[in-house]
């Protein structure tokens, strides 16, 4: 199978036009929410709170912001896509043809990426006027933005497939997406928790997805770039390999 | 060349028994009605040919690919239009029948997708919003994204449900030409079983989960003795001694009697007709019916088979 066959590329168009045709809710309100975020918090915190030397809290913030939006987005449209067309009825347009489990799974993925990265590139071209940001390791940056949108794409294409209505998608988002995201160090750095909380969050892959992410800007990290990315790929290893089983066994898809 | 082999197909839902080892066999380029009540289990057994079910016990082959293991294949060659009517309602038509030739691997289509969209006459629609859509224009849709990729084998669960006549005589105007000059095999289930009469050459009856009638048309047509002679009688009694070929009769609002009797050919008419004058009956109406299909449904259907 190739990877980029006319049904891959199909159905991933098929999900960039979707959420490009929504583009305002798609985009510009995430964009909206994180710049918020950062006004509010980087106006209550800004000099009382220095989580790395020389690097004011709202530098700090931005990265964090722009991760969170990037990893939340992801989930959002691989999950929302399918969960739509499940209710609706027209995800029988994709389960009737000829298509690949792999490729449903990576058109979904691939997707999901573009939207995370473009409003993660959003919130970023924003909150950038409000800070001064370096670029210590670049490769950094792209490498945990675009493993940690795929990541969260394959999560949102497993919760898609297995809620069957939107509040148990909405569950799976409340209760863990947004805590797990919220716990990972968006606002903090993990140094400044109790010890207790400190190696909980050890066990959360969301921290080392923006642990790392951080890590290209500032050179500095709570932990190495190198550790992240071996937990961050191993965490998208096993995501991945659920998703396919779950598609090939037609879990919820085909009765 | 067999298009489509159903071999001991069952599958439960809850310990409910939705098909009960059913087997046939499609020869390419038939046009075959699927038939049965509602609840029969016939679109169980399409969503099963399309691989949306996985049958418990038994195996669907499309054109000898197998539905579960060689997939791929097997959806290659089928077309379905399924029963619900959805949409994608981010999309024009054009852009739904675009995006469905690409699922199915197919780029450039957009010469077929026109013939298609003039053959449904969807091609003032073309550029449409799904949403915009009427029910009968989203039905054409439906047709139109099953039949983007050309396949050899064309499925159609209940395709005229609710919809107005132009569509049902546009639909079957295409569907007939696409099986007669393009030799695709075409699957059909409906309700309305005039249709059913005048389409197919083969039919199975469905009833709870077992096919309970398979056999040609005519000689399903040929099943069932003969034709009906429908009297009305405007005075007097049917005679005692022909009784016995009333196959029901319904009383008239005090003006008469209506009588259904059974006739195996023409020649028997005459002698009924005689008797009846013999005994002082006047005809007021009268009428000759051939059987039809749905004399059929109804009595394998009640009696379980004929």
């Amino acid at each position: 199978m190739s990877v980029v066959s006319v049904g891959f590329r199909t159905l991933f168009y098929k999900e960039m036009l979707r959420f490009w045709k929504v583009a305002t809710q798609t985009i510009a309100a995430p964009i909206l929410t994180a710049m918020l975020y950062l006004l509010i918090f980087g106006h209550v915190l800004e000099g009382r709170v220095e989580v790395y030397p020389g690097v004011s809290y709202t530098a700090f913030l931005v990265p964090g912001l722009v991760m969170m939006s990037v990893l939340q987005n992801a989930f959002a449209n691989a999950s929302s896509s399918l969960i739509q067309s499940k209710i609706t009825g027209n995800l029988v347009f994709i389960l009737l043809p000829p298509l690949s489990h792999w490729e449903i799974l990576l058109a979904y993925v691939a997707a999901s990426v573009v939207r995370g990265v473009a409003v993660g590139a959003g919130v970023f071209a924003i909150t950038a006027w409000f800070a001064h940001l370096s670029f210590a390791a670049p490769l950094w940056i792209i490498v945990f933005a675009l493993l940690g949108a795929a990541i969260l794409g394959t999560l949102g294409v497993i919760a898609g497939i297995w809620a069957d209505k939107f509040d148990q998608l909405a569950a799976f988002q409340n209760f863990l997406i947004m805590p797990a995201t919220f716990l990972a160090g968006v606002f903090y750095s993990i140094h400044s928790l109790p010890r207790f909380w400190q190696a909980v969050s050890h066990f959360n892959p969301f921290f080392y997805m923006i642990d790392g992410f951080r890590h290209g800007f500032f050179g500095q990290s709570d932990i190495s770039p190198w550790t992240s990315l071996a937990i961050v790929s191993a965490f998208f290893a096993v995501l991945a390999a659920v998703a396919i089983n779950l598609l090939r066994g037609g879990y919820k898809l085909r009765h | 060349m067999t298009a489509i082999q159903i071999n001991s197909v069952e599958k439960s839902y809850k310990g409910f028994k939705a098909l009960k080892g059913v087997s046939l066999t499609i020869e390419q380029g038939e046009f075959f009605g699927l038939l049965g009540p509602n609840g029969a289990g016939k679109t169980t057994l399409i969503s099963t040919i399309a691989g949306l079910i996985r049958p418990d016990v038994g195996s669907v082959k499309i054109h000898g690919h197998d539905v579960v293991t060689d997939f791929r294949e097997a959806r290659r060659k089928l077309g379905v239009v399924p029963q619900e009517l959805v949409f994608d309602p981010f999309f024009t038509v054009r852009e739904t029948l675009r995006l469905q030739s690409g699922y199915f691997g197919i780029k450039n289509n957009d010469k077929w997708i026109d013939e298609v969209m003039d053959n449904l006459d969807l091609t003032n629609k073309a550029d449409v919003n799904m949403r915009a859509l009427s029910g009968g224009m989203k039905r054409r849709v439906l047709v139109a994204q099953a039949l983007v990729h050309k396949p050899p084998v064309i499925v159609l669960d209940e395709p005229t449900a609710g919809v107005d006549v132009e569509l049902r005589q546009t639909l079957w105007k295409f569907i007939s030409r696409l099986n007669r000059e393009g030799g695709h095999t075409v699957v059909l289930t409906t309700h309305y079983l005039e249709e059913a009469q005048a389409m197919c050459q083969r039919v199975a009856m469905l009833k709870s989960g077992q096919v309970v009638a398979l056999d040609t048309m005519s000689a399903l047509l040929r099943r069932v003795s003969g034709s009906q002679l429908i009297v009305h009688l405007n005075s007097g009694e049917l005679p005692p001694d022909l009784r016995h070929l009333v196959s029901h009769d319904e009383h008239g609002n005090g003006s008469g009697n209506k009588y259904s009797l059974r006739v195996n050919d023409y020649a028997e008419v005459e002698p009924i007709l005689a008797r009846l004058r013999e005994s002082g009956a006047v005809i007021d109406e009268m009428q000759l019916q051939q059987a039809d299909l749905e004399d059929i449904f109804i009595q394998i259907m009640e009696k379980g088979a004929l």
